[in-house]
């Protein structure tokens, strides 16, 4: 063989293996590096997702097989009087934690927002609660509002009236007390978030507004609402999504109690799925919430299109 | 000069109730945790006469008998490698996602991204239950490796999108010079891309050590075995077991939160533009 013949040979060869390699390289490789964490992404989130709609609707324990049992899961939630009464609680959870925090944090950070010097104090000292862990805040909590030691007993020795009570321990002030700790510990967030959208506000618009003579209140609701309206919208959004799947606070404090009163859904899950072995029945609850999560998403979608400038 | 002169006394002056306004909720936000330190340092006799005033004898011992009892030493080493493991999982796996999303024209992206969307916003008490029987079934409940496992897989979807809004803005002009001198994919994301996108790193990396560190719910089902119980999920018990006992229960908890608030007061900035990101992003 010579090499005038041979070198063609080899160099459309080896063209044709470069031209594989770039196409594995274009093709196969973006996605070598996904795999890892897409593959674990399925085992933990996705696979088992998709798994509890099926338990749903099985009497599945946990351990043993399941037997299809069709909709009798959702039939009995549907006639379950702890689950409407969970779920009447996480409605008047979602309003509570829908208005007082967003209220307390727009107002905060609305007062903080023009003040320079010194205004890092502030809003790092605030922020501060919500880097705690939820067992802490809860404990701490549960101490201060001891009525035998905590400040309720310090506020009714002083004669103030309305504070010689248990707060965690009755059923009509259990909820709301929960989700003022829950509260303490949230709201600092949405602050820092509020403010960082204020400081984006254009300065000037401000000048103008009080050259017109504009209100404090004037100012609020004409130029820092709308100013920071996108982030005002998806805090809303992910206020309800959170708190609507609320579980710590609740459990630490009371683990749901007394007798049910602050009891909610990923309560019951927890307790149907974990103390009483009912696994596919959990699954019920846990999809029924899914649904009511993927329903408030929806609402927010609707309202967008309906030209709420959401 | 002077109308802005003028301009800033009088807003200085407008400021007055914004100040006392602030201070309140200021007091509201760090007094409780002023009360948590005073009472770490107090006798117990003296706590049931000032349950929430200013220490008149200051012991330590409490520190020293609460880090005993809550078997703090194992809680934190439990903690650590569950903090450790997790941040170095999300920091490789995500990172590596995030660089074939930003830089490698991943083919199908949309739809992944889509499922990561989709995934960040399925609630946790869906997948639970299945999962935990699962995990079981594969001997992973009651391992650290098992929940670290969990762990990665939830964060790493809010470390994708943060890493790889990173990683978009940097450009391409080394890579493509690496490229050419003949540097595998490997070689330019490890080399080049994770040098020049560290700080999107840290902040991911804090703020998932933060959520590791604090997280309840998944600790709480998945480690039942007293000698893997996060700091945490111990603290749980023993807020239970000494609930009377303000001293010991507070003194474990300032433990517990000073080396967070100090990492978090040095490094707030990284911090918070972190956890907003993660806010905002899902």
């Amino acid at each position: 063989m010579s090499a005038s013949i041979d070198l063609p040979r080899v160099s459309a060869a080896e063209a044709a293996s470069a031209r594989r390699r770039a196409l594995f390289r274009r093709k196969v490789v973006p996605w070598l590096f996904v795999v890892p964490v897409l593959l674990l992404n399925v085992m933990v989130v996705a696979g088992p997702a998709i798994a509890a709609v099926y338990y749903s609707m099985t009497d599945w324990n946990g351990v043993g097989p399941a037997k299809w049992v069709g909709l009798a899961n959702f039939q009995e939630l549907a006639a379950d009087p702890s689950f409407r009464h969970a779920f009447r609680n996480n409605v008047a959870w979602l309003l509570m934690f829908l208005t007082v925090p967003i209220a307390l944090s727009l107002g905060a950070a609305s007062l903080l927002a023009p003040i320079r010097r010194g205004g890092m104090v502030y809003r790092m000292g605030i922020f501060i609660p919500y880097v705690l862990p939820s067992v802490i805040t809860a404990n701490l909590w549960r101490a201060l509002l001891s009525p035998d030691r905590g400040i309720p007993a310090a506020l009714t020795s002083l004669g103030v009236p309305g504070f010689d009570r248990a707060f965690l321990g009755a059923p009509n002030t259990v909820l709301p007390t929960i989700a003022f700790v829950d509260n303490w510990h949230w709201w600092g967030f949405l602050m820092v978030l509020f403010l960082a959208a204020m400081q984006n506000i254009p300065a000037d618009l401000y000048e103008s507004a009080r050259l017109d003579g504009a209100s404090r209140w004037q100012e609020f609701r004409d130029i820092t609402i709308p100013g920071i309206r996108p982030t005002l919208v998806f805090m809303i959004l992910m206020t309800a999504i959170w708190s609507f799947l609320t579980f710590d606070y609740i459990w630490i404090l009371t683990q749901g109690g007394p007798a049910g009163a602050s009891e909610v859904l990923s309560v019951l899950v927890f307790k149907q799925a974990f103390q009483a072995f009912r696994a596919g029945y959990a699954s019920a609850i846990g999809l029924t919430m899914s649904i009511l999560v993927g329903i408030i998403i929806g609402l927010f979608g609707i309202l967008r299109r309906r030209g709420w400038e959401i | 000069m002077r109308p802005a002169a003028g301009g800033r006394r009088r807003r200085e002056i407008s400021l007055l109730p914004n100040h006392v306004i602030l201070i309140l909720l200021w007091i509201f936000a760090v007094g409780p945790l002023v009360v948590l330190a005073f009472n770490s340092v107090k006798k117990t006799a003296e706590l049931g006469r000032n349950p929430l005033g200013f220490p008149r004898d200051i012991v330590l011992g409490n520190f020293a008998k609460a880090w005993e009892v809550g078997n703090f030493s194992t809680t934190t080493r439990n903690s650590g490698i569950l903090v450790a493991g997790t941040v170095a999982g999300v920091l490789i796996l995500g990172g590596m996602a995030a660089y074939s999303l930003s830089k490698l024209n991943l083919p199908g992206s949309g739809p992944l991204t889509l499922y990561l969307l989709v995934g960040t916003s399925l609630p946790i008490q869906l997948f639970l239950v299945p999962l935990f029987f699962t995990w079981k079934r594969l001997g992973l409940v009651n391992s650290l490796f098992g929940l670290i496992l969990i762990y990665i897989a939830i964060n790493s979807p809010f470390a994708i999108f943060l890493l790889r809004s990173y990683m978009i803005q940097l450009p391409s002009d080394f890579e493509d010079a690496a490229r050419v001198d003949g540097a595998s994919e490997w070689q330019v994301f490890s080399r080049i891309v994770v040098p020049l996108s560290w700080p999107g790193f840290l902040t991911v990396g804090l703020v998932v050590a933060l959520s590791v560190w604090n997280e309840f719910l998944l600790a709480t089902v998945f480690l039942t075995d007293q000698n893997l119980f996060t700091v945490v999920t111990s603290y749980a018990n023993f807020a239970t077991r000494f609930g009377r006992d303000w001293t010991l229960t507070s003194a474990a908890a300032v433990m517990m939160v000073v080396p967070v608030i100090v990492i978090f007061l040095s490094l707030q900035r990284r911090f918070v533009e972190g956890l907003t990101q993660g806010g905002l992003k899902g």
